[in-house]
């Protein structure tokens, strides 16, 4: 990674190249770097779409887990229309655009998480139209009693872990997998903290940064994007030239699949306001806390699912109350207000949404909802309203 | 799925059981209260109802309120009602139609308020939106919500691995769930019984829904399909009048194939089959009977249709299984239609449009539900590459009537039969060259 800053962000510094050399990452469509991996250390690459994969078994053997999020606002779609009726959100027909036009051809697979049932169709349409790669439909348990909910996840990870050898992927080991857990807890602490400085000074870490950081761990592999992440939160931490503005603190709720164009983000900030939580890029933030190392590392990993991932929209909830986990995370990160930013036609954010208006309304936290795609390119609207938002906040959060 | 739509045709034996059968199951559910009988809302794909009826529990399916509040026209002021609330317009109208009815007062088809619900049964089976819908209602209602998870065949098989989990889960939590509200302890001998009789009507469903192989073929497997696919995707599967019900269905059917005659339609007995085609996807609601009356004007039946695979598909050889109650209870659930892959759906449409010699498949491909939708324009071209047959392409909602515009889709329809003509002439011009 030093190597690829040196060259292509020779010209900036500090927090600025790193900024430069993870966007440059995150835009590399045809995943550059990912060849460049394989074609190092030997090994296979495995993309995954949103929300949540376990990274860490596909780590453990020698595949370099790679996030799909779509191709943002940056490709033209040319095929991928016709694979979707309007009513569908964008996320699936840039992925097939992706997959279309060659640039997913380094992937040796793909999981498809159970994320809806765009995400569950399309991987079947990805067996039809990729046939001589590995595609699975990983279905994560709803229910969450180990005896059940965690004996059937922990066959679908055995499963994954069978399936990697054959397509060039190390044999599964216990020892393997214990480093990759590890070498993955340090990734979200890395994650967590960067979070937290962001709480702390937002101004320190302007959310548009950090989501660039975020994409650039779609493909780097885990060590080398914490790595980055230390490095920028050493940065940011020094650059005494970031003060703090007079903006109003949100969370941002709703974009935990396909994502905002950076566009979008850089909007609301020139709005005024400062992202102290969001949902973007959720597979780092998926699992709270650090996997135990010791032990059964399989069963750590189900363990984990089961107890310790966050509240979710795609998550039921069977004994929890809908929206606390919202509510908790405001509090938590001291926003004062919420912004429910959703992509058109996401039924699992969609359809959450007035259950979690509900709750921070009782709670008594101001809200504004807006919708987005991917591509979208025009914000005006959007601006004045997360505008007017902030101000109402600023004015009137006090009365 | 339907009772009150084939109005002007005579009335055979099996609809006016099924009217009957429906109608006093809505007077059960309106007397449930004062009995202090207990009911369960729950769901058509993957629904338990020989386990809900062996411990005497009513079973609500929230999706045909929807659809009938779709055909009675009220399903436009209930989805407005929904949105008002904050609904987004984006999502499921299903789920905006049940709401919007609740908050209306739950009155059902027959006039008759609606029991709250003793539990929630969240049988989610081949529909992402069925975990939101239920978290809804469940801030609506005071009472247990019991989520069965149901895995989807991704690879397009059931594993062990998935068959233990839904079987844990009945055994586990929907039983003692069931136990509690019913004050009844599980009676798996009663179980047995009702299974038993389920595979009877599976029997006798197969044979009505596979003589659409005749031609001409005496039932239409879509606009007909949803009648006839009422009782054993709702309250009635393992009941001695779901068995009764498809013991007439087929002789009258039987009685049709041996005159010879077409499927009725609303406009009474369809005189000449012209076309052929296969259907994927929900019919409409709001407009269902102009939405068939385009097909039997032009005289298109419908041959076979994923549609009425939805609750069940029998038709592969899965029977109820009286051996094994919750073993096959859980196959039946894992194998309803959307709960396949893509490849295996494919494959089952291409199997009916050549088995059962349709001229074509079309895709009525609904706005609400992207457990149908979402890859639908794929499924097209791959059963037209497979089969070589014409694709076409129509697009409306459930129930919502601001996505039914039928001009387009009558022009879209008619252009597509006059493709399957054209076809068809090509064909007979390159046979006369040969």
């Amino acid at each position: 990674m030093e190597e690829r800053m040196s060259t292509s962000a020779s010209c900036l510094e500090g927090h600025a190249a790193l900024v430069a050399e993870a966007e440059a990452l995150w835009k590399d469509y045809s995943l550059t770097s990912v060849r460049e991996w394989k074609k190092e250390s030997g090994g296979i690459a495995i993309g995954y779409m949103p929300v949540y994969v376990p990274r860490e078994l596909l780590w453990a053997q020698n595949a370099l887990p790679v996030g799909i999020l779509g191709g943002g606002d940056d490709l033209e779609i040319i095929r991928g229309d016709a694979y979707y009726q309007s009513y569908i959100c964008h996320i699936p027909r840039s992925t097939i655009e992706l997959g279309l036009n060659g640039s997913l051809d380094c992937l040796d697979g793909v999981l498809f998480p159970a994320t809806c049932d765009v995400i569950r169709n399309l991987s079947g349409m990805w067996k039809m139209q990729f046939p001589d790669k590995l595609v699975r439909y990983l279905d994560v348990p709803q229910d969450f009693d180990p005896a059940m909910g965690g004996a059937f996840y922990r066959h679908e990870l055995q499963e994954i872990t069978e399936s990697l050898p054959g397509i060039g992927g190390r044999s599964y080991d216990e020892d393997a997998l214990r480093t990759a857990i590890q070498v993955y807890n340090e990734s979200r602490q890395a994650v967590a903290d960067l979070y937290d400085l962001r709480r702390r000074e937002p101004w320190k870490i302007p959310t548009h940064e950090l989501y660039v950081l975020l994409r650039a761990g779609m493909v780097l592999p885990p060590e080398e994007h914490t790595t980055m992440l230390r490095a920028y939160e050493t940065a940011v931490s020094d650059d005494e030239s970031r003060r703090p503005m007079d903006q109003a603190r949100v969370l941002i709720t709703g974009s935990f699949c396909e994502q905002p164009p950076l566009g979008l983000i850089k909007t609301l900030e020139r709005a005024g306001c400062y992202i102290v939580d969001d949902d973007f890029v959720q597979v780092h933030r998926w699992i709270v806390g650090d996997i135990p190392v010791d032990g059964d590392p399989l069963g750590n990993l189900v363990t984990a699912y089961l107890e310790n991932s966050i509240e979710s929209p795609i998550r039921y909830i069977d004994d929890g109350v809908k929206g606390q986990g919202l509510v908790e995370r405001v509090e938590h990160y001291g926003a004062e207000g919420v912004l429910f930013c959703a992509p058109s036609f996401c039924d699992p954010a969609l359809l959450d949404q007035p259950m979690a208006v509900k709750a921070v309304e009782d709670a008594g936290i101001p809200w504004t909802a807006f919708k987005y795609s991917e591509n979208s390119g025009q914000f005006q609207v959007i601006r004045e309203q997360a505008g007017t938002f902030a101000d109402s906040i600023k004015l009137w959060s006090g009365e | 799925m339907a009772n009150d739509a084939r109005t002007n045709v005579s009335k055979d034996l099996s609809q006016e059981r099924q009217k009957r059968m429906i109608a006093e199951h809505f007077s059960k559910l309106a007397r449930a209260p004062d009995e202090g009988r207990a009911c369960a809302y729950t769901f058509v794909p993957g629904n338990l109802t020989e386990l809900l009826n062996s411990f005497d529990v009513l079973p609500v399916l929230p999706e045909i309120n929807a659809l009938q509040s779709g055909m009675r026209g009220k399903s436009r002021d209930y989805i407005g009602l929904a949105e008002k609330l904050g609904h987004s317009e984006d999502v499921c109208t299903y789920v905006k139609c049940d709401l919007g009815m609740l908050k209306s007062g739950n009155i059902g088809p027959t006039g008759e308020r609606l029991p709250d619900p003793n539990l929630l049964l969240l049988s989610y089976t081949g529909c992402f939106t069925f975990l939101k819908w239920f978290e809804i209602l469940g801030q609506e209602y005071d009472c247990p919500v019991v989520m069965l998870h149901v895995p989807y065949q991704g690879d397009g098989k059931i594993t062990n691995s998935m068959r233990k989990y839904v079987v844990d889960q009945l055994r586990n939590k929907v039983i003692p769930q069931l136990e509690e509200i019913s004050g009844q302890p599980y009676d798996e001998d009663r179980l047995k019984e009702m299974l038993a009789r389920s595979a009877q009507a599976e029997d006798d469903l197969v044979y009505v829904l596979e003589s659409a192989k005749n031609k001409p073929s005496p039932i239409d497997a879509y606009f007909g399909g949803v009648y006839y696919i009422g009782p054993i995707f709702t309250a009635f599967r393992g009941t001695q009048d779901a068995v009764e019900y498809y013991r007439e269905l087929r002789a009258e059917v039987e009685e049709r194939v041996k005159l010879g005659k077409g499927p009725i339609t609303p406009e009474g007995e369809m005189e000449e089959e012209k076309y052929r085609v296969v259907v994927e996807g929900p019919p409409n609601w709001t407009s269902f009977r102009q939405f068939w009356k385009m097909f039997s004007d032009e005289g298109a039946v419908v041959v076979a249709s994923s549609y009425t695979k939805v609750g069940g598909v029998y038709d592969d050889g899965f029977r109820h299984d009286p051996s094994r109650p919750l073993e096959s209870l859980a196959d039946y659930c894992m194998g309803c239609y959307t709960n396949l892959n893509l490849p295996s759906r494919v494959d089952m449409l291409v199997r009916y449009v050549e088995d059962y010699q349709a001229d074509g498949f079309l895709i009525n491909s609904v706005k609400s539900c992207n457990s149908f939708s979402a890859g639908q324009l794929m499924i097209l071209r791959e059963v037209e590459n497979r089969t070589g047959r014409p694709g076409g392409f129509v697009e409306s909602d459930l129930v919502d009537p601001r996505y039914f515009s039928a001009s387009n889709i009558k022009n879209r329809l008619e252009s597509y039969f006059q493709m399957i003509d054209q076809k068809r002439e090509r064909g007979r011009k390159s046979g006369q060259g040969d």
